[in-house]
Parts: structure tokens; C-alpha cells; sequence
């Protein structure tokens, strides 16, 4: 009689051919592929040049002639395919090449970071070349760079000017036709500090006479506490806000929600 | 009329009803009907053929609850083992995550063994169970009509109308405190003039968010974005809602980029504007500036606003250009305000014309 059971059984089995995770699986294989799509992204290429250097503004003039100035032009005026740098000062131009946004690798909405192109003093050489042109905002004070200042002012500050575009957690947004705000985990305090002073690409002036030297050394603390502080409320996903925990709830949510009512409702073996 | 009802009329409006049956003749009956085919016959499962199989699923069932009991153990050591710490906020996530967890195998250990005790050892036969008829029987439904009946007949309800339609006029009326109390609530003023003016004035000084000091003219270089308050505003009593109204951003650009209407072009001066942050779709704080494009954003629902051509809307759903704020300098070279916005700020609202 047990015989005939298994038989049955056995039977059975070979009509119900089909695991019973196999509704699981594939579930969870098209939520992944539909949500793997937006998470896509593309890198850009490097290059490397290395030289040494003597004398500032005479190698930084060679610099510049050979790296900058088709676009430029050779007298800093501008052309059509780049701006004048009369009067940007050091600031901008080491803001600029340090972060490796200088030289352009391609004409674009906007420049990307980019690994550096020059060494520390082929940088120092530049700016202090462009410097010596026209007069405009100087290297920041090392005791404004310190990240020793007020962080709960600092990020006060941050909420009203800066949080619109760069994210309230500093990861960055969207702005238009393909433009954006950059992420501001683990940039370096001097980088801060210069694009608040010159207002790079798009991003607007923030001069010392409206926010103070000693405000943007608190902006810095700020950042600084959020890139040596992990989340407090866990995973924080990038801090992307709806989007990235909407797909993360999407598909780990909602997709164990469905595996375990199929469990719930299959029968046993 | 009522108190002339004899004691038969009362209560006959519940009719007795027999249980419901099919007219003859109405029912369609079909010769080739498919019968019932009742439950498939039972398949045995793996735990009730093998022994071994069996034990197997029942040292599972045991261990999912044994694990629960660890859970329990785990989220209350991990309570005293990460305690929150006052002033250290990132104290809280390893308590969190710990507690969190040990609750977690505590409640999944439980549901899950349950679930599996009842899927693999419990009786797999399937049982029907009809359901039962929801209708009292005679004898319960005459009981409950001759109650409702005697109640009538003890206190008079149906007879003594003066009482009754008293009482009536009563229970309508108490809950009138209630309204004259929450009515307090809306604003004291006309919300439609609070909506048409702001804390702007002439003369009132632009200053920074949120420290409030003037900002002379001369202190917005070019490319500047400064997000400002009317002086006064953190003395205000309702500071917040102020703000919510007044909130205006302040930007300079090349005054040969600035393309002004002939009525607006002294409203700004040299190259410096100022115009309403709350958008007039439904009122986000609009200050995502692009100093190169003069492109406004609204991060909320992607409006666009060209600064350089009066604020007016290039993409997006807003409706209107954002409100101008009319400005010159003092004596002393701040920046101050000519008058109020000439235009409500923010979205529409039934009253508003435009």
C-alpha cells in the first residue's frame, strides 16, 4: 500500500514539474533586472604627465601654453571654448586643476572630477602663473581647514545655502539639462573652501563678506563630522533620499513579502 | 396620532419571515451541470512516509524556536552591551541594529517554526466546514419584538410625545459648544489678505539667512547668490510663518545679461535682483541658482526660471514667474526694499485674480 502511495506521489511530481521557488526566482530576477538598470553608470578615462619644475610663473606660463590656453587663449582672455581667467585667481585655478576638472577632457554640460593631471608643484606653477596675471581670490588660510569649528553652525549654514543643490547629507543632486551638484564625501577642506569662494561652473559665489571665513571653516567641520560619522539610522543607501530606498523596498521588501506568502500558501512535500 | 397606537399595531412592522426559497420554475438547471469533484484525494507528504524525514522536520520546528530564545537573549544583551550614549548620536545605531536584530530572530524564529510545524507535521487532511445561517430562530425573533414592544409600553416612549420629541430637540442641539470652540480655531484675521502681503515694506533691509545682518550692495560680487529674510524677521512673533512668505533670493548677475521689462528696470539695482524663493506652483523654496545658465530650479517638481528674462517660467508645471522683490540701497549703502511683492508670493489660491 505505502508503495502505491509513493507512486502516486512520484507521479505527481512529475506534473507539478515546476519547484515551488520557482515563482520566487523569477520574481526576484525581474525585480533586480529592472532595478539594476537605473543603477548604471559610466567612468572616464585617465592620463598621466609628470616634469619638474624651477621657476613658478615662467613654468607655469609654459604649463598653461601648452595645456590651457586653446581654449583659454594665451593672453587668459577667453575664446569661444573657454572662459577668461582674468581675475579667477589662485583659488579657482587650483580648485580646478587639483580636483582634476582641469584640462576638459571633452566639451560638456558640465566638467566631471577627474583623476589629477599635474603634480602638486606643476599646480602650484599654474595658479601662481594666473595669479600673476590679475588679481583674484588667493589659497585659503590652513586655519580655516582644520574641520575644528562649530559643526552644529556649520550645518545650519549648510541647510540654507548649500543643501538646495548639494543634498542635506552632502551626496550631491540633480540640476538641469544634464548639470549637477557633486557629492561632498571626502572632498578635501581646501576644495570646499575654494568653491565657496569662486563659485565654480555654476555653482554661485559665496564670498567672505556673506559667509565669513570662520562659517565656512564651521561648513567644513560639518562636512568633515559626516564623512567621519557613519549613519545614525543604518544603511544609509547614498543618501539619495526616495529614490534609492524606494528601490531598495521595492525589491527586498515587497520581493520577500511575495517569497514568503508563496511559502505561506504551498504545500508541503 | 402615536399615543392613540394600541399595543397590537407596535412592533408588526418585522414581518416572520420563512428561510428563502426558489420559485418554481425560475431556476435554470442544467442537464449537463458539472458535478462538485470534492477535494483531490490526499497526497501523503514526505514526513508521513519517512520516519526519518519526519524527525528531521520536527528537530527544524524545535531549533526555529530555539532560535527565537536566542533572539530574545541576544536583543536584551545587546541592550546593555551598546547602551545610548547622551550626546553621542552615533551611539544609537549599534543599539539599534543589535536590538533590532535579536527582536527580529525572536518573532521570524517563532512565525517561522510555527508555520513549518503546521505545513510538515500536522494533519494534512483537508476539511470542509459549511457556513451557518446568520437568521435567529422564531422563538428568538418574537422574544426580541416582544422586548422592544414592552420597553415601549414601560416608558411611555411612543405615547408621552411631549418627552420624547424634547429629548429629540435636546441631543440635536448639545453638540453646538463643540463648534463654537474649534470655529477658534482658523485664523483670527481674513486668510486672504494674510496671503496677498508680506513682511516687506519700503525701506525694510534685505538681510542674511538666519543671522540677520544688512547686506550692503557692495558685498554681492558678481555670481553671488545670498538667501535672505526682512530685518526683523527673528524678532517677529510667528517667525516661521513669516519666513515662509517673505523668503527671497538675491543674486547678481552682469547688468548687460539682465533682460528687463521697461516697468521693472528700476527694480533692481546695478545687476542685482531679488525675487521670491517660494515657487508659484506649490510652494517649494525655488533656490537651486545657476550662475552661468541664470537658470532657477525648483527641486520639487523640476520648474524652471530664467532669472536673466524676469523670473519667467522656461520648463516645468509652474504657472507664473516667480514674484519680483522691488530694490535699492539706503544712505548707508544696504540694500533695502522699495515696497512689498506687487503680486501674492506662491502658489494660487481660489481668491487670487491672475
Amino acid at each position: 500500500m505505502a508503495k502505491s502511495t509513493i507512486s502516486r506521489w512520484a507521479s505527481k511530481r512529475s506534473v507539478n514539474r515546476r519547484h515551488p521557488l520557482a515563482s520566487v526566482a523569477l520574481i526576484t530576477i525581474g525585480l533586480l533586472t529592472t532595478g539594476g538598470a537605473y543603477a548604471l553608470a559610466t567612468t572616464s578615462a585617465t592620463a598621466e604627465t609628470s616634469t619638474e619644475s624651477t621657476a613658478l610663473v615662467e613654468e607655469g606660463g609654459k604649463l598653461f601654453a601648452a595645456n590651457c590656453a586653446s581654449c583659454h587663449g594665451l593672453n587668459l582672455g577667453g575664446t569661444e571654448a573657454g572662459p577668461s581667467l582674468l581675475g579667477v585667481g589662485a583659488a579657482s585655478v587650483e580648485f580646478q586643476v587639483a580636483t582634476g576638472r582641469m584640462p576638459l577632457a571633452a566639451q560638456g554640460p558640465q566638467a566631471p572630477v577627474k583623476p589629477e593631471q599635474f603634480t602638486d608643484e606643476q599646480v602650484e606653477a599654474l595658479y601662481t602663473f594666473v595669479a600673476a596675471q590679475a588679481p583674484g581670490p588667493g589659497i585659503p588660510d590652513e586655519e580655516y581647514l582644520q574641520a575644528d569649528g562649530d559643526a552644529a553652525d556649520g550645518a545650519e549654514l549648510f541647510r540654507i545655502n548649500c543643501a538646495m543643490c548639494h543634498n542635506v547629507a552632502g551626496a550631491g543632486g540633480a540640476l538641469t539639462e544634464g548639470k549637477y551638484a557633486p557629492s561632498l564625501a571626502g572632498v578635501e577642506a581646501i576644495h570646499i573652501y575654494e568653491a565657496m569662494v569662486t563659485g565654480p561652473q555654476n555653482m554661485p559665489v559665496f564670498n567672505d563678506m556673506n559667509i565669513t571665513p570662520e562659517e565656512k571653516a564651521n561648513i567644513i567641520t560639518y562636512l568633515k563630522y559626516l564623512d567621519n560619522n557613519p549613519s545614525v539610522g543604518g544603511f544609509d543607501l547614498g543618501n539619495l533620499g526616495p529614490v534609492s530606498e524606494g528601490l531598495f523596498i521595492w525589491i527586498f521588501g515587497l520581493g520577500s513579502i511575495v517569497a514568503i506568502t508563496i511559502w505561506l500558501t504551498a504545500r508541503s512535500n | 396620532m402615536a399615543e392613540h397606537h394600541d399595543s397590537a399595531t407596535v412592533g408588526t412592522a418585522v414581518e416572520k419571515s420563512a428561510a428563502a426559497e426558489d420559485a418554481p420554475g425560475t431556476a435554470v438547471i442544467r442537464s449537463d451541470q458539472i458535478e462538485n469533484p470534492g477535494f483531490p484525494p490526499y497526497r501523503a507528504r514526505i514526513t508521513e512516509l519517512d520516519p526519518a524525514k519526519e524527525k528531521r522536520a520536527e528537530r527544524t520546528v524545535s531549533t526555529l524556536f530555539f532560535l527565537s530564545v536566542i533572539g530574545t537573549v541576544l536583543a536584551v544583551a545587546a541592550y546593555i552591551a551598546f547602551p545610548i550614549v547622551e550626546g553621542d548620536p552615533s551611539s544609537v545605531r549599534l543599539n539599534n541594529l543589535f536590538v533590532g536584530l535579536g527582536i527580529t530572530l525572536a518573532l521570524l524564529g517563532i512565525g517561522f517554526g510555527a508555520v513549518h510545524w503546521s505545513k510538515a507535521l500536522m494533519d494534512g487532511h483537508d476539511i470542509p466546514e459549511a457556513r451557518h445561517p446568520t437568521r435567529g430562530s422564531d422563538a428568538t425573533r418574537a422574544r426580541a419584538v416582544e422586548i422592544f414592544h414592552l420597553g415601549n409600553v414601560e416608558s411611555g416612549f411612543g405615547r408621552r410625545t411631549l418627552i420624547r420629541n424634547s429629548l429629540i430637540g435636546s441631543l440635536v442641539l448639545f453638540p453646538i459648544p463643540a463648534i463654537a470652540l474649534f470655529r477658534d480655531l482658523a485664523p483670527a484675521d481674513d486668510p486672504v489678505g494674510l496671503l496677498k502681503h508680506t513682511m516687506w515694506k519700503e525701506g525694510t533691509r534685505l538681510t542674511r539667512d538666519p543671522s540677520g545682518t544688512p547686506i550692503k550692495a557692495s558685498e554681492v560680487t558678481l555670481g553671488s547668490a545670498f538667501h535672505v529674510i526682512p530685518e526683523g524677521l527673528n524678532e517677529v512673533e510667528h517667525k516661521l510663518e513669516e519666513k515662509a512668505k517673505a523668503a527671497v533670493l538675491l543674486m547678481r548677475l552682469k547688468p548687460e545679461d539682465l533682460n528687463e521689462a521697461p516697468d521693472r528696470e528700476s527694480w533692481s539695482y546695478d545687476g542685482i535682483v531679488a525675487y521670491s524663493k517660494i515657487c508659484t506652483h506649490v510652494g517649494c523654496p525655488v533656490a537651486l541658482y545657476e550662475q552661468q545658465t541664470h537658470h532657477l530650479l525648483c527641486p520639487c517638481h523640476q520648474s524652471q526660471f530664467d532669472v536673466s528674462n524676469g523670473a519667467k517660467v522656461i520648463f516645468g508645471p509652474a504657472k507664473r514667474p516667480l514674484p519680483q522683490l522691488p530694490i535699492s540701497i539706503d544712505d548707508e549703502g544696504y540694500l533695502v526694499a522699495q515696497s512689498d511683492f506687487h503680486e501674492p508670493v506662491g502658489p494660487s489660491f481660489w481668491e487670487r485674480k491672475l
